[in-house]
């Protein structure tokens, strides 16, 4: 065992809850980089669960989920029966607020036609849609639970919660929901009377609940995905995008928001732990320096000094390290957002930290190697 | 550990004209003023004076700690000092030859007695397994032994200040330099660790230099060597070897 483990060993106490301090911290940096993996699953658990190939929207807009593209809801039966198309279903999107037993909830709801493209993934509990009206499929992060009754719409009609999803949340997080196209068209688009009749009075286009926001495409085997694309470009007023570029818009979005927000944060924290590593360090250093005057004086080379230092400092950031990760572990799973631990982002943070820990160091083997192996002999 | 002759004539420790000053102009401190003085092999030499007399000073520029301002130093054969530092590895020296007591105990508070004394034989390149196992030798030979598992702050002064004095002959050092060894002990004690350091001058061939104000143990050195304002004032011949030659000049106060 080496100086700097003995002295560890000899100070467990004050190692053991300075370490704790900077696992805190260094946990904190793991959870943002999990949060961070965690919201980009997210963002494409949805897109990836519709399975389709192609996403027909309005030209020119980013996709369902980045903004507003309304279509008509034919649509569909002209997709449809394009060569190699195997499937189309139309969706709609958007984000509803309610209240269930007095406890806000806002998920983000999809309409879409059993049967066809779109819909929840496997359920994890209960069944699909088995009505066209006033059913729903929430994801289990909402808290609700089967049966349970959800008000939505200007006339709060009660959707009865028939079949749950897992780990199926919106690219901001909120739970996702479905419903029938049919329900979802009302909800986003109808009007209520008195409107309706104000508009007809005017001689105005009467509202139409036909649009929709998307088609998803499923090919059949074997058929060009660009053919299709181009086929359906042809109609001026629709745009296919495909399933990877969409996956891409939302990333770009997600990633965006997520660097940031979090990488303000993330810098702040690392600076935080340098800064507090470089004066634990500092000071561990400074108690120490009666001994490490002591060993100069007997003949130990800087090697020796700055060894003992730098090791503690490792020993420190690793400890630290460890602690943070095993917190991170503990609570990641009670934590209101998905927490995913890669092994690369685990290396980086690693890596960041060995880095801290010997520039950190720099200051307490300054003093220590500046020190007067005379100060050995003052008396005290 | 073969019984040296005791008129061994080899130096060990050789001063010509060693000066030291702090501070510059009238904060200026002549701390020693042209010492000149030879330790020899197996010598055992007390060091008094007054307060302030340089006697610290003394030690810690034959432990090449303190660099002289003038003169000529020459340490087991070898000169090391002539107006200048003549070698770089310094530390290497100190580890190598010299062995250090203090005052107080100074042992490094996060080692236990047998890591404190194998530390030294460790820097000086000795295997780990081969150092501690040396290391309780000589805490045997010390008589603390026993506490070979104890820490400093669980040690009495008397023992860690044995096991000080077993670090200090770690890699058989060639001088001895002890700074008031006995400060911290009662009279007894202080008697058994001056027995220790005679014996050990024997036993090593070694110079050893002892600061020291307590008169009880003044019998006890080969020679007695009183320091004023920096100038060896006296030499006192006495006790076990008064036949040893004495080779500190007397300069005019
Ligand atoms: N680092 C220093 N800087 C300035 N002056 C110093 C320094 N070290 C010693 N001195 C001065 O040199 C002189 C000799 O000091 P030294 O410590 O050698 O005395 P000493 O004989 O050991 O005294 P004591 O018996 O009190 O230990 C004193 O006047 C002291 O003030
Ligand atoms: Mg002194």
């Amino acid at each position: 065992m080496n100086l700097a483990l003995r002295d560890v060993r000899r100070n467990k106490l004050r190692f053991v809850l300075t370490a704790l301090g900077v696992g805190m911290l260094l946990g904190t940096v793991i959870a943002m980089t999990g949060i961070y993996e965690g919201a980009l699953t997210d963002a494409l658990a949805l897109p990836r669960a519709e399975g389709a190939a192609l996403w027909v929207v309005q030209p020119r807009t980013f996709g369902p989920f980045a903004e507003p593209s309304r279509i008509p809801r034919d649509t569909r039966d002209l997709v449809r029966r394009m060569p190699g198309v195997a499937a189309a279903g139309a969706v709609t999107f958007q984000t509803v607020q309610t209240a269930v037993g007095g406890k806000p909830v806002r998920m983000f709801l999809e309409g879409y036609e059993p049967s066809r493209p779109g819909g929840p993934p496997d359920l994890a509990a209960g069944h699909g849609l088995t009505e066209s009206h006033y059913q729903i499929v929430v994801d289990a992060s909402s808290g609700l639970g089967l049966g349970e009754r959800v008000p939505l719409g200007p006339y709060r009609d009660p959707y009865t919660v028939v079949g749950l999803t897992h780990g199926m949340v919106s690219s901001s997080g909120d739970p996702m929901a479905w419903v029938n196209l049919l329900d979802a068209q009302a909800l986003q688009f109808a009007v209520p009377p008195p409107l309706q009749r104000r508009e007809l009075a005017a001689k105005r286009n009467p509202p139409t609940t036909a649009d929709i926001n998307a088609v998803l495409v499923r090919l059949e085997p074997g058929a060009s995905a660009g053919a299709v694309e181009q086929d359906i470009a042809r109609w001026k007023h629709l745009a296919a995008v495909p399933e990877a570029q969409e996956e891409g818009y939302l990333t770009l979005f997600v990633i965006q928001k997520m660097q940031q927000q979090l990488g303000m944060f993330m810098g702040i924290l690392i600076t935080v732990s340098a800064v507090i590593i470089a004066l634990i360090i500092y000071t561990l250093t400074m108690d120490k320096l009666r001994s490490i005057a002591t060993l100069k004086f007997i003949g130990a080379p800087d090697r020796t000094i700055v060894g003992l230092i730098v090791q503690q400092a490792l020993t420190l950031g690793v400890a630290g390290y460890a602690i943070g990760l095993a917190l991170v572990m503990l609570v990641k799973d009670r934590f209101p957002r998905r927490v995913q631990l890669e092994p690369r982002d685990l290396i980086v943070v690693f890596a960041i930290v060995i880095v801290v820990c010997l520039a950190g160091s720099v200051l307490g083997v300054r003093a220590a190697v500046k020190v007067d192996p005379a100060e050995a002999l003052a008396s005290g | 550990m073969a019984d040296a002759p005791q008129t061994d004539p080899r130096p060990r420790v050789e001063l010509r004209g060693i000066s030291k000053h702090f501070g510059e102009g009238e904060r200026r401190v002549d701390a020693l003023a042209g010492i000149d003085l030879t330790v020899r092999a197996g010598e055992m030499i007390g060091l008094r004076g007054p307060s302030g007399s340089g006697k610290s000073t003394l030690l810690n520029v034959v432990g090449c700690v303190s660099e002289p301002s003038a003169g000529w130093m020459r340490l087991d054969g070898d000169v090391v000092y002539d107006a200048r530092w003549l070698r770089h590895d310094l530390r290497r020296l100190r580890l190598m030859k010299i062995g250090f007591i203090f005052q107080t105990h100074n042992l490094l508070p996060f080692l236990n007695a047998t890591e404190n004394v194998a530390e030294a034989m460790e820097l000086a390149g000795m295997s780990s397994r081969q150092a501690r196992t040396r290391a309780d030798g000589l805490l045997d030979y010390l008589e603390v032994g026993h506490r070979r598992h104890a820490y400093p702050g669980e040690m009495s002064g008397g023992e860690a200040q044995r096991v000080a004095i077993a670090r200090a002959l770690a890699n058989g050092p060639r001088i001895i330099l002890a700074d008031e060894p006995t400060a911290p002990l009662d009279s007894a004690r202080a008697h058994v660790v001056l027995d220790l350091l005679g014996r050990i001058a024997r036993d090593h061939e070694a110079a050893v230099l002892v600061v020291t104000h307590d008169e009880s143990i003044f019998q006890r050195f080969d020679r007695l060597i009183s320091l004023r304002d920096g100038r060896l004032v006296a030499t006192e011949e006495i006790g076990r070897a008064a036949g040893l030659a004495a080779e500190a000049s007397l300069p005019t106060p």
